[in-house]
């Protein structure tokens, strides 16, 4: 079936949720960023729609971090996976750049998941990214903030890389994005 | 003002253009792969291809959305003459100067060129300029910090820096090559047109090359890119993107 033929979900935060749909919310929490497996698509902040219109039937929009990701396809088909594990016979899973992801979404609890995988978290911003704003990133290991900037690019599009002064230790940071 | 056919060929023309450029450098950038003076370069240069090819498949699939063939047909199966990328880069990677001149010159049009993209009332446009534009702030950013550097270096890094700009600058006025809809897709706000991209261009690479010490040449645009007439680096090139994909263009990957 096409995805035309359904009604486009709404905004996650738009509207009140009905039962099903706070059934797809509490399996998309479940999905696992396959790249970062601390952090959850919710706080990631790429789920931008949702709908179920009908018993078994449930749509979710995501849109990619970078539009390079090869983690996206990945991410439609995990996703897809729970729904059906969730008891949705119909899952559709459509990514859209109507809502341009940028790191101000991920979000508080996001920002500590990343932590835990070792990850600088981006620090919240305004657009104005450059240099400075990577340089002066505390190191998650020891939260010294006396660190160098190796690279604004990363093992990932989404990575940078750095080094702590204080604990010796290299770590990776999550880029800001506007 | 009301869409005709010959804005939606210019909006297709326009839409063409941007993801052959984005394909090919791409393609380009990835030829630093395993060769980058220093492992942080050939991860960056690693990651910029990436980008690039995850924009150019964006913009392929909004011409499929408009009647077009689907993204791997258009871009595995075209030949040189039927590519509307600008000629500067289709150009070999050369030496690292060259291709962080060209990165530099390159991504600043494009930065430009996605942020005017970004009040295109074609809305699936400007909506995927808004995502790119954010992209391809780390590509302007990765360009000024390398030429700051060695144009501001010793003699020898400011003297190749120099040249590889002198050798670039002719090509990177190409991108502004006029299509045959310019005047089209700017009276009904779909893109406000090449002179105006490249007004703005001059007044932000200008300043800051000189800024650097640079001298700006004084050359002529190499065009032709456009309208499918291209250097002898372009078909070259596609044989080897391509290779894998006629071996057996129906296989599932």
């Amino acid at each position: 079936m096409k995805t035309t033929d359904f009604p486009a979900p709404h905004p996650l935060h738009a509207v009140a949720l009905n039962a099903r749909e706070q059934v797809i919310l509490d399996a998309l929490e479940a999905v696992m960023d396959p790249e970062i497996p601390t952090l959850n698509i919710l706080d990631l902040g790429i789920v931008t729609r949702i709908a179920s219109e009908q018993d078994g039937h449930a749509q979710v929009q995501l849109t990619p971090t970078f539009s390079g990701c090869p983690a996206l396809k990945i991410m439609e088909s995990l996703v897809h996976d729970a729904l059906v594990a969730a008891g949705f016979l119909q899952a559709i899973v459509q990514t859209s750049f109507e809502t341009a992801w940028n790191s101000n979404l991920i979000s508080e609890r996001g920002l500590e998941s990343l932590k835990k995988h070792g990850l600088a978290p981006p620090p919240r911003h305004e657009g104005y990214i450059e240099l400075d704003v990577l340089s002066d990133t505390p190191c998650p290991l020891c939260g010294s903030r006396n660190t160098t900037l190796q690279t604004p690019f990363g093992p990932t599009l989404c990575r940078s890389m750095h080094y702590c002064n204080h604990c010796k230790n290299g770590f990776e940071g999550f880029k800001p994005v506007d | 003002m009301e869409m005709t056919e010959r804005h939606v060929m210019g909006l297709i023309e326009l839409l063409y253009k941007m993801a052959d450029d984005q394909l090919i450098i791409g393609h380009r950038n990835s030829e630093w792969t395993g060769l980058g003076p220093i492992l942080e370069e050939d991860i960056a240069f690693s990651s910029m291809a990436q980008d690039k090819i995850g924009q150019s498949l964006a913009l392929f699939e909004l011409l499929h959305e408009l009647g077009e063939q689907d993204p791997d047909t258009v871009a595995f199966t075209r030949n040189a003459e039927q590519f509307h990328c600008c000629q500067l880069v289709e150009a070999p990677i050369g030496e690292f100067n060259f291709s962080i001149v060209r990165q530099y010159l390159f991504d600043q049009a494009e930065a430009l060129r996605f942020e005017m993209l970004m009040a295109s009332v074609y809305e699936p446009l400007a909506m995927v300029s808004r995502k790119f534009r954010g992209e391809i702030k780390y590509h302007v950013m990765h360009g000024k910090t390398w030429i700051k550097q060695l144009a501001e270096g010793n003699e020898e890094s400011h003297q190749r820096m120099q040249e590889a700009l002198n050798e670039v600058w002719p090509l990177a006025l190409g991108i502004f090559e006029e299509g045959d809809y310019e005047k089209e897709i700017s009276e009904v706000n779909i893109f406000a047109g090449e002179a105006a991209l490249k007004s703005r261009w001059m007044e932000t690479v200008v300043p800051f090359l000189e800024s650097c010490g640079l001298n700006i040449p004084q050359s002529d645009a190499v065009t032709g890119g456009r309208h499918g007439q291209h250097s002898p680096y372009l078909q070259p090139l596609l044989d080897e993107m391509c290779e894998v994909f006629r071996i057996d263009p129906n296989a599932e990957w």
